[in-house]
């Protein structure tokens, strides 16, 4: 078991291009930490580097303490799957399994155990005697959980292991994997793209953009206090809502036409500065009352999701979502009049993004 | 990759367009195929002024006769010598070819240029190369080397410069062949803790079998059949008959002792070991997964 250390770690590619540019990070042991970002950020290039497959320009990686930057893909002790699992297409489910122990010199009744166990455990003990292209796209990549798990390493690597299944595969993989990781204990890296599989397999969140981490945390901290509004932004679907506004001494954030909205303590500046507000569409509902908090807008349309809906709205071409679960006369052209707590109003330097207070 | 399917409105366009090669078929391979059909029924008289049906009579003899069947073993050994060590060269050449870094380019063209030299023109090199006691590389294996005498290395050398052209053949499909295995399949064999041997050997060559067996089949096609040039350049099928082919056979019994008949026998045999070839190579590229 192992935690891993990146310091100051920078990736240039030979044509000068600077994929990874400068990355310092911490991995608890036994962690499952998640890198999300949106596509060309780096995640894979920073999986790389900690698998050995690619080597950092700069800086150093230490697994277990041990700094491995001298060290090959092998004598690290990682597993990893990859996007496309590249399962042997030439071997039996069970040699795919045995290929790393045999490799490593075990000796076959081990072997036999060990796949045997990792089979059983992934539900793949009937499919051993088949090859990759006789299995469905989620069998594939279970075979491809069973070689990595197989050879109890001291770190998962996982490429954006679940991109390859159809939604409901994949939510259904994203639990089995979490629960797979607690129960065998073993620090994971999880890489992916898409949100919400970070937010829900994550202990450790971490957001990467263009080559740098824009934020590290619990995965409900980063949803809730965002360091910067790429993160705001990135996290959550659909999208937080932004709102040019001037931030007021009274702690009022103004949005001219749309109405105004308290954004508690920490908005107050001593002079009125611009601001850009970020509401999540959740936490939007109907005004009760005329109180002072409240946008006034127009409905636009309505995307009905069963369970909750989603309220477009509009004035003066400033266009909000609305999350809500009640259903209500949201017809287009109606007006409607929006309140959020104050609390739940974020607010980010239009100049760089950073958030404020 | 996807055939795509076009559809002709008339049923004279497609036949007009297929035409040329069907006409160029029937001149170039047709015709002479059963030109060599018939003769070898026939049996020219001493003077070549008139023939008479025999039926199978020149097969028969064919087979009779201890020098063919000498032949057919010659043949035999030349062509798996020349398959496998195009094959042996070419996959080696290959392999590093595919782990090169900085100047992979330079190294492949020159590996492809000797395909562009003639068989013939490769038998003359060769030939000057193991010139006894003059040829630098004769010179370099001693006095012992005579292949003007001595039979198997007449053989040997005409493999050579046979393999000499293919070696670059086959190094271009296997390049191609390895360079199609996705790179994230190695990295996971590398993670495996597989060394540079074991990857090539456990992974590389079980995913690039399928091309090594066509490129076999090509390579005994070519041995059986185009070498002609090499060995009438260089040995001209001797000393005694060490080097000499089925297809060297018939040129000699066709073309120097002018027994046209036995010449048409030995070209019908040559056919249907062709079209055996030509059979299993199309039945292995029906079968394109193999494993
Ligand atoms: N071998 C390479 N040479 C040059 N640039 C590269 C190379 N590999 C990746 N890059 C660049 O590095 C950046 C990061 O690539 P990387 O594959 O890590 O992205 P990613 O975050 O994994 O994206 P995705 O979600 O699409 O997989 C990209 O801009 C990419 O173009
Ligand atoms: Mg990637």
């Amino acid at each position: 078991m192992a935690g891993v250390t990146l310091r100051g770690v920078k990736k240039r590619y030979p044509g000068g291009f600077e994929a990874i540019k400068g990355i310092d990070l911490d991995v608890p042991d036994g962690d499952l930490c998640v890198f999300v970002g949106p596509s060309g950020c780096g995640k894979s290039t920073l999986l790389r580097i900690v698998a050995g497959l690619e080597t950092a320009s700069e800086g150093t990686v230490a697994i277990g303490g041990r700094d491995v930057g001298a060290l090959g893909p092998a004598e690290r002790d990682v597993a990893m799957v990859f996007q496309n699992y590249a399962l042997y297409p030439h071997m039996s489910v069970f040699d795919n399994m045995a290929y790393g122990l045999r490799n490593r010199g075990a000796a076959r009744p081990e072997i036999e155990a060990r796949v045997a166990e990792a089979a059983a455990m992934l539900d793949l003990s009937a499919l051993l005697a088949r090859k990759p292209r006789e299995l469905s796209g989620g069998q594939r990549q279970r075979v491809a959980m069973g070689r990595a798990i197989v050879r109890k390493p001291a770190l998962f690597l996982f490429d954006e292991p679940l991109s390859n299944l159809d939604a409901k595969l994949r939510a259904r993989m994203r639990v089995e994997i979490r629960a797979l990781q607690r129960r065998l204990g073993t620090t994971a890296i999880h890489v992916t793209h898409d949100q919400l599989e970070a937010m829900t397999m994550a202990d450790t969140l971490v957001v990467l953009n263009a080559g740098r981490v824009e934020q590290v945390g619990k995965p409900a901290d980063v949803y809730a206090r965002p360091a910067n509004r790429f993160v705001a932004g990135f996290l959550g679907s659909p999208e937080m809502n932004f709102l040019d506004g001037e931030a007021g001494p009274d702690g009022r954030i103004d949005f001219g036409a749309l109405g105004s909205l308290s954004a508690g303590a920490g908005a107050r500046a001593p002079v009125s500065r611009k601001v850009v507000a970020g509401i999540r569409p959740e936490n939007l509902a109907p005004a009760e009352g005329d109180g002072p908090d409240r946008l006034s807008l127009t409905v636009d349309f309505v995307e009905e999701l069963g369970a909750a809906r989603l309220v477009y709205a509009s004035r003066e071409g400033r266009r909000v979502v609305v999350h809500t679960a009640a259903h209500g006369g949201w017809a287009p052209g109606a007006p409607l009049a929006l309140t959020a707590a104050a609390g739940d109003v974020r607010l980010f330097d239009p100049q760089g993004g950073a958030a404020l207070g | 990759m996807q055939a795509k399917r076009v559809v002709f409105p008339h049923r004279l366009l497609p036949a007009l367009l297929v035409a040329p090669q069907l006409a160029v078929t029937a001149v170039f391979f047709l015709w002479p195929a059963a030109e060599a059909l018939w003769q070898s029924t026939l049996r020219e008289d001493a003077f070549g002024l008139k023939s008479t049906f025999v039926g199978l009579a020149n097969f028969r003899d064919l087979f009779a006769d201890p020098d063919y069947l000498v032949v057919i073993g010659t043949t035999l050994v030349f062509s798996f010598a020349v398959a496998g060590l195009s094959l042996a060269l070419g996959l080696a050449a290959a392999a590093l070819a595919d782990r090169a870094r900085k100047g992979a380019l330079l190294y492949q063209t020159l590996f492809v240029w000797p395909y562009a030299v003639a068989p013939a023109v490769a038998g003359v090199i060769f030939l000057y190369l193991f010139e006894p006691s003059l040829g630098p590389l004769a010179r370099a294996v001693g006095p012992a080397w005579n292949h003007k005498l001595i039979g198997w290395q007449a053989l040997s050398m005409v493999v050579m410069a046979a393999s000499w052209k293919q070696v670059a053949y086959d190094f271009l499909f296997f390049l191609a062949a390895l360079q199609s295995i996705p790179r994230s399949l190695m990295e996971a064999a590398e993670i495996d803790a597989a060394g540079p041997f074991r990857r090539f050997f456990t992974v590389s060559l079980p995913l690039i079998a399928p091309t090594g067996f066509f490129l076999l089949v090509v390579n005994l096609i070519y041995a059986f059949f185009e070498t002609f040039g090499v060995i009438h350049a260089t040995t001209l099928g001797g000393p005694g008959l060490s080097t000499t082919t089925m297809v060297f056979r018939v040129f000699r019994d066709g073309f120097i002792d002018q027994r046209l008949g036995a010449s048409a026998a030995e070209s019908v045999v040559l056919l249907l070991v062709v079209a055996a070839l030509t059979v299993v190579q199309f039945r292995f590229v029906e079968r394109k997964v193999h494993y």
